[in-house]
């Protein structure tokens, strides 16, 4: 055989699963039903064996209809141990997925005594792509797997399903009482999705395992959810991440010779780390570096206003960098303040090695002496504190007031000349 | 007739039912259960590794267990703490990614059978399997140290349990006994990974104290009656299994679902026939009082 149009037949349907996992996954995170996701790609068992038991075949619809009656069947138990019982939803969830999958691995077991096909119990873990492949059909002149049939149609329906519910869908996952509440039922969506989930692990887990149709159902989606804060957007990503995932296990899985539904469940694992680090806007590194910024121009901020009130009370020899430093604060990226300030040609050394404000710095200093003056101002006005209580809060608060918030703030007050303490409120005007 | 080594194993899960039935009891009202599912899937990568490194000494294979159970329920706690992903979806990804890479080495091992990888194997779905009286020892221990340390924070479980909020405002540290708690419940499945399985112990951990629930709102009183029922899931799963010949995981498990179906049907108040016999009783009084 054709050694390497069978690489390319394994890594087709492995994205083909991944895929169909990936797209109703989407939802279960969003909705936070990732976890039932994960309990009914488990609880399905029993159904799938005792499809096979009424069609003594591996690939008969019974096999779907078994499973999509205990996947509706967990998410309908869990719900009434849950209300009937008392007992927290994670809880419930954990009784019912087990018991039904223990229930299916006896079944699994027992069948697997009685009839000899390849329906055993770790086989449902791990899934056996390694023989899925090898049974082919003709096509034309193609010779393709007959797992082809069943995955292709899946993944049609789970875009169709998608596109035609699409806005059902979008407005039951963000916004469930407001969907019961424009005549929506929510609950229909819920066990629509559910029923969904259902049919994919079918399909999936004879090829891939329900290792990776768990991990491919709520991975992915995740790491989308990471890149992106548009549900189309997420719907495409955590396609592509599946793809890439797939592709990624596969080729790890034949250069050390692993498990091949293992190692894409390790891939897609490494991608949702990536996003964790790098995602443009919600990942841990850019999130930090956002800090890093926001602390550095707090720090050079309050150097620029201490330089500012220095020259105010007539000092206009500059100060020491040391004394710039102190104002700086103690973040460790308060050392920065200064020289930035200087790149930035805000402050500029005296002949004397001490540091003043340029023209342009003192615009900037001015502005923030200003937003800091009009609200103490406007705490006493409205809150009626002590004097030796206002400083504090302005001097956290005059970093985020714009313009337009100063002019609001000076118009409410009538425009006053002086602060609290007597000092006074700078104009808005340029130098 | 009770062999020596079935004597041994079903002391092994008896005591293993009496420690989840207390570490659960607090789990699930913590609303921790499902931790437990995520660090049982975790441990298969620390087995596998542990077997290569190690050998298939079972104090060897639980230490590695523990090690990657810890390293995911901390990856669990960081996602969650630090990212926009919800917890829910975090457990889910520590869940089949640590188990992924367990199914990756495992397929390793499977392949270079420099040893006994049926031994491994027994790991996923549990085993009434040959126990040494030195690993039982070793459970024993464990049990006994979970069962001191629940014992010793049970006023601090019990704040933390029922309002974490007022714990915290008290000054508890509610982070550490979080943290304890997390402890425990990788102790507990570690225990249980070897006579249940990595796929269902969690069961083991979440069961009893469900059904507990049932039988009393005290929680003193719901601990032990957990424990009880965890001995009796333990123990006559055990049984069951070696008498039938069925995997011992699911027999357990399934063993503990009847006793969960009858605590929901008989329990005195809360049951679901008591509750129809008071429902059927208030209408009666109030048929009896109209005019």
């Amino acid at each position: 055989m054709n050694v390497s149009m069978m690489h390319v037949w394994m890594i087709l349907i492995g994205v083909l699963c991944n895929v169909a996992c990936a797209l109703p996954g989407c939802f279960l995170v969003l909705r936070r039903m990732s976890l039932l996701g994960d309990a009914i790609s488990h609880a399905v068992l029993p159904g799938i064996v005792i499809g096979f038991l009424l069609s003594q075949t591996l690939d008969s619809w019974m096999l779907f209809a078994g499973a999509m009656v205990f996947g509706v069947l967990t998410a309908f138990l869990t719900e009434t141990l849950r209300r009937y019982g008392g007992i927290a939803e994670d809880a419930s969830l954990g009784i019912v997925f087990t018991a039904l999958f223990a229930l299916g691995v006896l079944l699994i077991n027992a069948v697997g005594k009685y009839y000899r096909v390849d329906l055993d119990a770790d086989c449902v873990l791990h899934g056996n792509l390694e023989w899925v492949v090898l049974d082919r059909v003709e096509l034309g002149s193609l010779r393709v797997p007959r797992a082809l049939f069943s995955l292709v149609p899946i993944v049609l329906i789970v875009i169709g399903f998608v596109v035609l519910l699409w806005k059902e869908l979008k407005i039951s996952a963000f916004d469930p009482a407001l969907s019961t509440a424009v005549g929506l039922n929510s609950s229909v969506m819920h066990y629509l999705l559910m029923g969904l989930v259902a049919v994919v692990t079918v399909a999936a887990f004879q090829v891939v395992g329900s290792v990776l149709v768990v991990a491919m159902l709520i991975v992915p989606a995740a790491t989308a959810h990471l890149l992106t804060d548009r549900l189309s957007w997420m719907l495409l990503l955590s396609a592509a991440v599946a793809t890439v995932a797939a592709v990624l296990g596969y080729g790890g899985a034949r250069l050390w010779d692993l498990n091949t539904a293992g190692m894409m469940a390790v891939a897609v694992g490494v991608l949702f780390t990536g996003a964790v680090m790098l995602a443009p806007r919600h990942g841990l590194l850019a999130k930090g570096l956002q800090q890093c910024q926001l602390s550095l121009r707090i720090s050079s901020e309050d150097v620029l206003a201490l330089l500012y009130r220095t020259e105010e009370r007539g000092g206009s020899d500059g100060l020491s960098v040391t004394e710039c430093g102190r104002a700086a604060g103690t973040t460790w990226t308060a050392r920065w303040a200064v020289p930035s300030l200087l790149r930035q040609q805000l402050v500029e050394r005296t002949p004397s090695a001490a540091i003043r404000l340029t023209s342009k710095g003192r615009d900037v200093a001015r502005s923030l002496v200003r937003s800091h003056r009009l609200w103490e101002a406007y705490l006493v006005q409205h809150f009626d504190l002590p004097l030796d209580h206002l400083h504090e809060p302005a001097e956290r608060v005059e970093h985020f007031i714009g313009p337009a918030l100063q002019e609001k703030l000076s118009a409410e007050l009538s425009h006053p000349a002086s602060d609290p303490h007597g000092r006074p409120i700078p104009g808005d005007e340029k130098s | 007739v009770i062999y020596y080594n079935t004597l041994v194993v079903l002391i092994g899960t008896s005591l293993l039912g009496i420690a989840a039935g207390l570490v659960g009891t607090f789990a699930v009202l913590r609303r921790r259960s499902l931790v437990g599912d995520a660090v049982a899937h975790a441990a298969l990568p620390g087995l596998c590794l542990a077997f290569l490194i190690a050998g298939k000494s079972v104090p060897n294979l639980l230490l590695g267990a523990l090690a990657t159970g810890l390293l995911c329920v901390v990856a669990i706690a960081a996602v969650a703490r630090w990212t926009r992903i919800k917890e829910d979806a975090a457990i889910g990804i520590g869940l089949t990614v640590f188990f992924g890479a367990g199914v990756a080495l495992l397929s390793y091992i499977q392949k270079h059978p420099n040893d006994d990888p049926a031994g491994l194997n027994s790991y996923l779905w549990g085993t009434t399997g040959s126990m040494l009286a030195e690993d039982a020892a070793l459970i024993l221990g464990l049990t006994l140290l979970t069962l001191v340390v629940t014992l010793l924070l049970y006023k601090e479980f019990r704040l933390t349990a029922f309002d974490p909020e007022f714990a915290r405002g008290q000054g508890w540290p509610t982070l550490l006994l979080d943290l304890a708690l997390l402890g425990l419940i990788v102790i507990v499945v570690v225990i249980g990974l070897r006579s249940v399985g990595v796929l269902l112990v969690s069961a083991v951990l979440i069961v009893p104290a469900a059904a507990a629930r049932f039988w009393t709102d005290r929680l003193s009183v719901m601990m032990i009656v957990s424990a009880g029922i965890g001995l009796l899931m333990g123990a006559g799963g055990t049984q069951f299994s070696v008498l039938s010949g069925l995997a011992t995981g699911p027999v357990i498990v399934l063993t503990g679902t009847l006793l969960l179906a009858i605590s929901t049907l008989l329990a005195p108040r809360h049951g679901v026939i008591a509750r129809l016999v008071a429902h059927y009783r208030f209408r009666r009084s109030l048929r009896i009082g109209s005019p």
